[in-house]
Parts: structure tokens; C-alpha cells; sequence
């Protein structure tokens, strides 16, 4: 659905914020995209729906040019921005304005989703505090039913009872032909719902993993007691918690937090172990 | 649900499955709720309630009527009771012995708390 390569991006005047992007996404998943403050997860947004154009490389969506901003590519892609301004209408007209340019969208779902949220479609958007106004958007996303669906910080601005909201409205919109990507810091909020990881650092892709892949090989949690092996990666928070090669031990539900941090300090242990085959001593 | 941290969410799920066979929440050759509803139920990727409903399928505790849905077997609340016994005679007891130990409470001590359990619930019964 999405073919990048080689991509490499900066502002105007200022240092490269990706270099040398390679990645491919595709359908019946959800990416997470994660990475420190500043390291370009906005960027690639913006690059893979065409807001943005690459210095080098290519980003290709449905096998067109991102930056061709092709009539197909429009009409089934949507991303939802950080940060965002709507028009000042009523949210049934916006649905009515809007909808009209995405063939797949749905008013009868997008009313139900503005249900959900606790919202009126005779609602006049500019009198909605900034997390509403987010949710008409988000509402609007999903009834769209594009194949590509971008999401930059969704639940940045939702009250604690939207989130649950949010996942479940995600849970109920994926399906094999969707792509969702979505960039956050907030990964307790999400992290039952991402299947595959994708981790930005020093301007590269340094790591792109599906998690059935990552609980196969890794083993996150207290360190077990008289532990002989050696820890992957280790924090000393209460009781302390630690990543290890799994081996031969139990799966247990990957720590996104842990992993991202580990990645981050020990980018090549950690991928070597990734690469090691099922049952084969990982040294 | 409140996840916890260390077990994989779809045995979590499979757990979930396990109290309401239990608990006759779920009864034998009843239709219990699709994949979707189930992910939208507890909030996660759908892939992840696809391994739970796999997994319950090789537990022979589900199956699946193609077109239909899914279904509690018809010896479903027997294998879920083998299944979470074995569990308590491996997992369970051999925690509460090491904390035992740990404590160093008598195994009379326990006696007697399990008759006094007992009678309490006894008494309300009646």
C-alpha cells in the first residue's frame, strides 16, 4: 500500500530530518510509528499522503507517487493532523461538505460514531472545546473508509472514558484491506491495538517489526530470580524490569515502553536477537 | 479489561473465555460473540482475539459453525474444568506453598482456614 525508498527529507534551511527511509506498509495492519521529539514521525505523515514532498528517494501510495496527489490516492487515503483547524459549520454539514469527496464514506456511520462520542451532529464546531473537536474529526476519519487511514497523536486531547472509546472504535474499523498508521508518545493508550512496530532514530527506520515476532523472540518483566543470562536491556524501576532473550521461556506480552527504550540504547543486540531462527541458541 | 502486564493479552482473553464457561455465563452448544465483538469488547487488534479464538479451538473448549459463529463445545465446561484444575495443581498451589514457606505457616494453619472458609459459607447458605 505504501513503498518508500531510499527517502530523504528536510525543511528549508535546516539539518535532515530522514535520511535514507526504507519501508513498506500493508493492509490488515496497524503501525505504530514511534520516536523521540523532533525525529521526523510527523514528517513521514505528511510524506506518505502528499502534504510533503522527498528531497530524494520515493514514496509511492497504491503504486503512485505520493506527491502525484492522484484523484485515487485521495479519495482512499485520510490523516488525521496533531494539529488541525475545521471549518466553522454544523458537524452535519461538514459531514455533508467533506463526505462527498471520499466515495466509501458512510453518514449513517459517522452519525453513530458522533453518538458514541457523546457529540450532536447539530453541534456548531467552533463552540467545541479542542478534544470534541478532535473527535468529529476522528469520527470522520473512520466514516470515510479509506484504505490508509494516518493518524498523528489521536488520543492526544481526549478525556480518559474517549480513549477506551477511541479503541474500540479502532478495533471495530480494522479490517484486512485497511492500513492505519499511528504515530504517538502515548503508548499505554494504544498499545493493545498495534501489531506492528515501527521505531524512527537518528534519522533511520531502526526497527520495523510485527510484535508476534518481537513476544516470539523477546521476553519482557521482572528478572526472574538467580538469573544467569544476560539482560538485553534493563530499568530499575520498582521491582525492576528487564528485556532477555525468550528462548525457552513463557511469552509474555511485549512492554512497548521497554522496548522502545531499548531499541533506542541497544539498537543491534536487540535486532540480532529479532534475526536469530526459532530454537537456535541465540549467543 | 485491566491487562496484566506479563501474560499476553490473547491468553488474557482465553482467561476471560475460561470464567464465563465457568461461571455458566456461557453455556454448552450456546453461540458466544464474534471475533470483532469480542476485540471491540476488550479493546485490542482483532488479530490478537483471532489467536485467543485459535488457541480455544485447539482447547477443543470452542468451535466454529462455518457462516454461523462460534459455539461453546459440547463438552466445553468439562475441558475448561480439566484444563484450569491442571492449572491450579501446577501454578497456583506451588505459589502459595513458596509463600508458605516464606511465612512459615503450617500446613494446619491452612486446614483450619479452609474448614472455617467452609463453615462460614455454610451459614450463609442456610
Amino acid at each position: 500500500m505504501i513503498r518508500i525508498k531510499n527517502l530523504k527529507f528536510n525543511y528549508p534551511k535546516s539539518r535532515t530530518i530522514l535520511e535514507q527511509i526504507n519501508l513498506e506498509l500493508v493492509p490488515g495492519n496497524i503501525y505504530g510509528l514511534f520516536g523521540r521529539n523532533g525525529e521526523g514521525k510527523s514528517t513521514l505523515l505528511k510524506l506518505m499522503c502528499g502534504l510533503l514532498f522527498p528531497k530524494a528517494g520515493t514514496c509511492h501510495i497504491f503504486d503512485q507517487p505520493s506527491a502525484a496527489r492522484t484523484v485515487k490516492g485521495l479519495q482512499d487515503s485520510f490523516i488525521v493532523p496533531e494539529d488541525f483547524e475545521l471549518p466553522p459549520l454544523q458537524i452535519a454539514t461538514y459531514a455533508k461538505v467533506n463526505g462527498a469527496f471520499y466515495p466509501k464514506f458512510s453518514l449513517e456511520q459517522f452519525h453513530h460514531l458522533i453518538r458514541e462520542f457523546h457529540l450532536d451532529t447539530r453541534n456548531f464546531i467552533p463552540t467545541l472545546s479542542f478534544g470534541q473537536q478532535k473527535k468529529v474529526l476522528i469520527a470522520f476519519a473512520i466514516a470515510t473508509n479509506t484504505q490508509l487511514l494516518l493518524m498523528d497523536e489521536p488520543t492526544n486531547g481526549l478525556d480518559i472514558p474517549s480513549k477506551s472509546q477511541f479503541r474500540k472504535i479502532i478495533a471495530e474499523a480494522v479490517d484486512d484491506g485497511k492500513c492505519i498508521v499511528i504515530a504517538t508518545h502515548q503508548v499505554r493508550d494504544l498499545h493493545s491495538l498495534i501489531n506492528h512496530v515501527v521505531i524512527l532514530d537518528h534519522a533511520q527506520v531502526s526497527f520495523n517489526v510485527p510484535l508476534s515476532e518481537v513476544s516470539n523472540k523477546l521476553w519482557f518483566g521482572k528478572p526472574p530470580q538467580g538469573i544467569s543470562e544476560p539482560t538485553l536491556y534493563s530499568e530499575s524501576s520498582f521491582g525492576g524490569k528487564v528485556v532477555l532473550a525468550r528462548r525457552e521461556k513463557n511469552e509474555t506480552e511485549v512492554d512497548l515502553e521497554l522496548l522502545f527504550n531499548a531499541v533506542l540504547s541497544r539498537p543491534e543486540e536487540i535486532i540480532h536477537i529479532l534475526k536469530t531462527a526459532d530454537h537456535e541458541p541465540a549467543v | 479489561m485491566d491487562y496484566d502486564n506479563s501474560k499476553p493479552i490473547y491468553l488474557q482473553i482465553v482467561d476471560l473465555f475460561y470464567e464465563n464457561i465457568l461461571s455458566k455465563k456461557w453455556r454448552e452448544e450456546e453461540r458466544i460473540p464474534s471475533v470483532r465483538e469480542v476485540a471491540m469488547m476488550v479493546e485490542v487488534n482483532p488479530n490478537t482475539a483471532i489467536r485467543a479464538f485459535t488457541y480455544l479451538q485447539e482447547q477443543n473448549v470452542i468451535h466454529n459453525a462455518r457462516g454461523i459463529g462460534y459455539f461453546v463445545s459440547k463438552n466445553g465446561y468439562q475441558s475448561v474444568l480439566n484444563i484450569k484444575k491442571k492449572e491450579f495443581i501446577k501454578q497456583t498451589l506451588p505459589d502459595v506453598f513458596k509463600k508458605m514457606g516464606l511465612l512459615h505457616i503450617q500446613i494446619e494453619e491452612v486446614t483450619n482456614a479452609y474448614q472455617h472458609h467452609i463453615k462460614t459459607i455454610d451459614h450463609e447458605k442456610k
